[in-house]
Formats: structure tokens, C-alpha cells, sequence
């Protein structure tokens, strides 16, 4: 299991990957719309890819409500299976 | 309104010949193939009976940030990497992005994405499918992206017309700054078709050469010994300019871009109508709206893609149009060299037309060992020919699958 260091990182990682942004600014109160500038297809690809990473399923309904990395983070940490 | 007149002043491309216009310009003098092999994996994996292609020369990673080639098909990657050259080239003006437009052309668009994303779907299930694929393999992603990067917002085209889209869409641009709907058009063709199931296809109709013990002497249109095109791929634009835009921003003007002239065949949908009935009619257009008459034109950028059959048909077609004037013309077939790069084919040959007015040089096609008694045209061959001083035009055909003709007229300035 993750802990909560770790997911950030590898997510902060997929986030580079798609987007090209230095994973430094990928942190827990960002908002991945508002301070990230990451739309909705980036979202998706972000989330199919955390989903790998890290043995969650993310449902689509529950996407909407990761508005901040940290929102990812603890969803991805608390449904690892 | 008066009359608007439309130059040329920006080229960019990337070829199987080089990464810029200059590399694959000197390599179009230099008398180059660009026929390399296939990969060997693809080759015994599918089996296919042609084993040579011209690739592009340049890894578009190098030119290219890594989120950019994940989020652009292939052909969007070169038409965007021809784009930026083009700009650059043409001063990298400063102008309202309201009157900037963009006509990008393909004869495949995103093929490479639409089949990697099946495979995906396959193998790996929906949710593993790119969001992006999508607007990665619509045939308007180039000029989407190129539009997108560039800022521009006088409206952004795709002529899809087989392997005559990349000339079509220098129409199209010239036709929207002629309307006064834009100062400035970056204009072309891209193509990415290298995909196994491109050549199988191209191979079932026995439109490919199969020389594969001499790639490099394969594409050689106009020969007796010609069996069939050689795959090409990658992209040719130029920035289209109004020409008292071009004079106020002291910009360098390559040419005039004269006029377009098109029509269909209706005849079948691959093969071209043998007399040339068609393509002559385009010819004529091209060269009655730009105020010429045949007389006036020197040089010939032919489509001559190396098959037997649609070599000879332009050859008529030329004939069939000028007459004994055609034996004034200098006919390049610049093919030989590049290859067929199918939906940017037209695109990149209007910048060697462009190139060769300016420098007032016809190229010499590589190849033509033999060349074919059915052709009745003044073949450049051997040597570059040198042409003439003063006013000079050049013609540029392109023919596409769908019995698509467009001929384009471009003259000094």
C-alpha cells in the first residue's frame, strides 16, 4: 500500500507525463482545473493512468469531486485495494 | 474593392528529404532520394510486398515538447513543425489574429490514431482508449492545431481530395485572402500514412513500386522501367499574403501565388481519364485566371507519381491543354526524389514551384534512364535547367483519387 508521500509523487508524475508540468507544482491544495490549468480530457487520461498505478477504479461520477490533487490523493490512498 | 493579389512569402516544411525547406531544397539539387526501408518488424509481421519508403527524415520529437507528440497525431506533428518554419521564414509578422487563417490539407488525416486507439479498445478495453483520440484522428486536426498555435482565428480549413488536398488547400487560402477574409494564410498538406495496413492497401491495387533490391531508383517517373509510386510523407506550407501587406511590412516575396484552376474527371474513382480531358481543363483555368496564356509559362511541377498509367495521362493532359507550347515548358518530377507524400504531395511541390521561379531553376528528376516515348513533354533531367530572365510563371499540378484535378499558376514578381 501507498502511503499518502507516495501517491502524491506517482501522481504528480502522471500529471507531467500529460501535461508537461513540473511535478513540484503538483501539490495537495492545488485545484487541477483552477491553479493546474487541466482540462477535463487531461483529467481523464490522469485518472486511467492513477487507476494503474495505483490498483483503484476511479468511477466517472467520482471524478467531479477531485477538484484539488488532494482530493485525488486521499480517494486513491483510502480505496487501494 | 479592388483586385486583391496574394504572394508568397514564408516556407516551411518537413520532407523525407531534410527537417527544414532549405535541407530538403538542397536536396531536391543535389538530385537525393529519400528512399529508406521499412522497418524490419512490420515487414514480416504483415508480410507486405514493399519493403522501401521515403520516411521523414527528422524525428519530430526533436523539434516537438514530449506533451505535444503525445497529444497530436503524426500528421499534426508535421504540419505544425512546417507551420512554425513557414512563420518564422515569412518575418514572424505581427498581425491581428482575425486576419490570420489556416488551410491545412490531408488525404488520410489521423490514420496512424484511429488504428492505435482499435488496437487499444481491443486489447485493452474502453477506458484505456485516449480521451484525445478523437481530435487526434479527424482529418482537421492539423489545421485545429496549427490554428490553435499559431493564434490564428480567420477561420481554419481542411481540403481533403486525395492526393491533390495539399494543393487545394493553397487555393483555398488564396481564395480567403482574395475575399478579403484574411491579410495572411499559412497554407499546405500533411500526410502520416506509413501504417502497415496504407501500403497493404497501395499494394492490393498495384499502385506501389515493388523495386526492392534498388529503393533509391524506384520512384522513376517518366521511365519505361516505372512500376508504381514510392510512399512518401510529411508537409509543405507556405504563408499566403495580400500583397500590399507583404509590401508594407517590407516583407521578402518569393512569388505570386496567380491563380487556381480545378476540376473532376467523373470518370472512375481511381483511374485518371486517359485523354486528360479533366486535368487540361484545370491547367487552362489556372493559366486564363492568372492572366497568362501558355506562352507565358516556363516551368511545370507535374504530379508524375511514377505509375505507368498516370504518368502518361498527364503527359496528354499537358499536351491536350497547351499544345506546341507545352514544348516551352521545363517539366520537373520532383517525386523521383521525395516520393508520393499523397495529401501533402501538392503542398510541398507548390514550394519547389515557388522555390524554382524564385531561383529561376527548373530541378533535374533523378531516375529517368529511359525516358518513355509515350511522353511528349520537355522533361528536365540530368541537369537542373536554368530559366528564363523577366517575367517568368510555373504551373503546378496535383491529381487525387476521386478524379480530383487542381493546377495552381505561380509567377515572379
Amino acid at each position: 500500500m501507498a502511503d499518502q508521500q507516495e501517491i502524491l509523487s506517482g501522481l504528480a508524475e502522471i500529471v507531467n507525463e500529460e501535461t508537461g508540468l513540473d511535478p513540484a507544482e503538483v501539490q495537495m491544495d492545488k485545484s487541477f482545473t483552477d491553479d493546474l490549468d487541466i482540462d477535463s480530457l487531461s483529467m481523464m487520461t490522469i485518472v486511467v493512468n492513477a487507476e494503474e498505478k495505483f490498483g483503484v477504479r476511479i468511477p466517472d461520477d467520482e471524478v467531479k469531486n477531485l477538484a484539488t490533487v488532494g482530493d485525488a490523493v486521499n480517494f486513491i490512498q483510502s480505496n487501494q485495494g | 474593392m479592388s483586385e486583391r493579389r496574394v504572394v508568397i512569402t514564408g516556407l516551411g516544411a518537413t520532407t523525407p528529404l531534410g527537417g527544414t525547406i532549405a535541407e530538403t531544397w538542397e536536396g531536391i539539387l543535389a538530385g537525393r532520394s529519400g528512399a529508406k526501408p521499412l522497418p524490419e518488424d512490420m515487414l514480416e509481421r504483415y508480410e507486405l510486398p514493399v519493403h522501401f519508403a521515403c520516411t521523414i527524415a527528422q524525428d519530430p520529437s526533436e523539434v516537438l515538447e514530449k506533451v505535444q507528440i503525445r497529444r497530436m497525431d503524426p500528421s499534426a506533428q508535421y504540419a505544425v513543425i512546417a507551420a512554425q518554419a513557414a512563420m518564422v521564414d515569412a518575418g514572424s509578422p505581427e498581425l491581428d489574429p482575425e486576419r490570420l487563417g489556416v488551410a491545412i490539407g490531408t488525404g488520410i488525416g489521423g490514420v496512424w490514431t484511429l488504428l492505435d486507439q482499435w488496437d487499444v479498445l481491443r486489447e485493452k478495453g474502453v477506458r484505456r482508449v485516449f480521451p484525445l483520440a478523437v481530435p487526434m484522428l479527424m482529418p482537421n486536426t492539423s489545421s485545429g492545431n496549427v490554428s490553435l498555435l499559431l493564434g490564428a482565428r480567420a477561420g481554419a480549413h481542411t481540403t481533403v481530395s486525395a492526393c491533390a488536398s495539399g494543393a487545394e488547400s493553397m487555393g483555398t487560402g488564396y481564395e480567403m485572402i482574395r475575399q478579403g477574409r484574411a491579410d495572411m494564410v499559412v497554407a499546405g498538406g500533411t500526410e502520416a500514412a506509413m501504417h502497415p495496413i496504407c501500403f497493404a492497401g497501395f499494394s492490393q491495387m498495384q499502385a506501389l513500386s515493388t523495386r526492392n533490391d534498388d529503393p533509391t531508383a524506384a520512384s522513376r517517373p517518366y521511365d519505361t522501367g516505372r512500376d508504381g509510386f514510392v510512399m512518401g510523407e510529411g508537409a509543405g506550407v507556405m504563408v499566403l499574403e495580400e500583397y500590399e501587406h507583404a509590401k508594407a511590412r517590407g516583407a521578402r516575396i518569393y512569388a505570386e501565388f496567380a491563380a487556381i484552376g480545378m476540376s473532376a474527371d467523373a470518370h472512375h474513382i481511381t483511374a485518371p481519364e486517359p485523354e486528360g480531358a479533366g486535368a487540361s481543363r484545370a491547367m487552362l483555368e489556372a493559366v486564363e485566371r492568372a492572366g497568362l496564356t501558355a506562352k507565358d509559362i516556363v516551368h511545370v511541377n507535374a504530379h508524375a507519381t511514377s505509375t505507368p498509367v498516370g504518368d502518361v495521362a498527364e503527359a496528354n493532359a499537358i499536351r491536350r491543354a497547351f499544345g506546341a507550347d507545352a514544348d516551352g515548358m521545363a517539366v520537373s518530377a520532383t517525386k523521383s526524389m521525395t516520393g508520393h507524400l499523397l495529401g501533402a504531395a501538392g503542398a510541398l511541390e507548390g514550394l519547389f514551384t515557388t522555390l524554382a521561379v524564385h531561383h529561376r531553376v527548373a530541378p533535374a528528376a533523378i531516375n529517368v534512364d529511359d525516358l518513355d516515348p509515350k511522353i511528349d513533354l520537355d522533361v528536365v533531367r540530368g541537369e537542373h535547367r536554368t530559366l528564363p530572365d523577366g517575367d517568368i510563371a510555373a504551373l503546378n499540378n496535383s491529381f487525387g483519387f476521386g478524379g480530383h484535378n487542381v493546377a495552381f499558376v505561380v509567377k515572379s514578381v
